[in-house]
């Protein structure tokens, strides 16, 4: 993104690292974005009993522009998936994406030809939330262990080799039609 | 009251609420405990003596109204016995990412197996993790039960286990869990 990207791996990069981690952190506005019954979950985790100011997020902004944390909030119709895609595309990086509640995660119980079987079918998915809806502090719950993720994310070089990691991870990895799970 | 007071009047009220009590939770420091009925994560009982309640009948992934539990029942033998009947739940799985907690599974379960926790800190990073295995759902064993596969209590049938008339596990059925070493800590489970 910036500097930081061009420093030298070491004490200095660490460094770098836990502070931009924890400003990120701190400062971390979701976009307002509720698609059904989960939003009057969200909002009413901003409201004053479970207060989102708290963590620095009472601020939902109707911008995508100004955003960095798209709260997928309920089920996401196929016509509403490009609509998603676009806000998603339309927010500055760094940005996350938090699933809220099982029809954002998975489709839940509307298996049928109207919802998207998962929103990481569209957009990367930092963090699912089961639930339906999920209680506020199971949202709670989601944003700190998102928290925890942002906190610890590499920059620059480190960056780089974690990506890398990853990457010959995927290829080791079995392919999904080979995997037999606990079936015999 | 004259006009020009209304701003100040409205002033007034925003003043009086900060010697109102706060209603704010500070939810991770100060956690409240939910409702005695609140459908949180599922837990597979045991009986007394450590042998598992679920009988691999599948009436809970029949009633899930979102297909999120998949069941897989085997036999029970005399050498490799899980549960008193004539058959175990060898494959137990939840999607959490596809669990609404309606409770309908609660509602099938034939022999109180399956029943809900308080516990609601699902929330992981992918769905491979949300798909709880029977390892993670079934109840830690007590100080007191003897890990299955074992034997019945010498003497009874499966009736018995299911009228509660066996409270405890027997030194024939194996080793017990000493007391003290409780793992009480689900969480710790995963």
């Amino acid at each position: 993104m910036g500097i930081e990207e061009k420093l030298p791996s070491g004490f200095l990069l660490s460094t770098v690292e836990s502070l931009a981690g924890y400003f990120r952190k701190g400062s971390l506005w979701p976009a307002t974005f509720g698609l059904a019954c989960c939003a009057i979950e969200m909002m009413t985790t901003g409201g004053p009993r479970y207060d989102l100011a708290r963590f620095g997020m009472e601020v939902f902004r109707a911008s995508p522009r100004q955003a960095d944390l798209m709260i997928v909030a309920g089920r996401v119709s196929q016509k509403m998936a490009p609509v998603l895609r676009q806000i998603y595309d339309q927010m500055p990086g760094p940005k996350w994406v938090l699933s809220m509640g099982v029809c954002a995660s998975s489709g839940g119980m509307f298996n049928n030809y109207a919802i998207v079987q998962g929103v990481d079918h569209v957009v990367p998915v930092d963090i699912y939330l089961p639930g339906c809806p999920p209680r506020p502090e199971m949202l709670i719950d989601a944003i700190l262990k998102l928290h925890d993720q942002i906190q610890h994310t590499p920059l620059g070089v480190n960056a780089e080799r974690a990506a890398q990691q990853r990457e010959e991870l995927a290829l080791a990895a079995l392919p999904t039609s080979h995997l037999k799970g606990l079936l015999r | 009251m004259p006009k020009f007071l209304d701003p100040v009047a409205g002033f007034g009220v925003t003043f009086a609420t900060m010697f109102r009590k706060v209603v704010t939770e500070q939810y991770p420091e100060e956690k409240k405990s939910t409702a005695p009925r609140f459908h949180g994560r599922h837990v597979l009982n045991r009986h007394p003596d450590g042998l598992e309640k679920c009988i691999g009948c599948e009436l809970c992934a029949w009633a899930c109204p979102a297909d999120a539990i998949y069941v897989e029942g085997a036999d029970n033998t005399d050498e490799q016995r899980y549960s008193p009947g004539e058959r175990y739940g060898r494959v137990y799985q939840i999607n959490y990412l596809r669990c609404i907690f309606c409770a309908l599974c609660i509602e099938a379960c034939p022999t109180r197996a399956l029943t809900m926790s308080n516990e609601f800190e699902l929330a992981d990073t992918s769905r491979a993790k949300l798909i709880y295995e029977k390892k993670d759902l079934l109840a830690p064993l007590l100080p007191g039960m003897v890990a299955p596969p074992h034997p019945l209590v010498p003497g009874t049938t499966e009736d018995d286990y299911y009228h509660g008339r066996v409270d405890r596990a027997v030194p024939e059925q194996g080793v017990a869990v000493p007391a003290g070493r409780h793992r009480g800590d689900r969480e710790g489970q995963r």
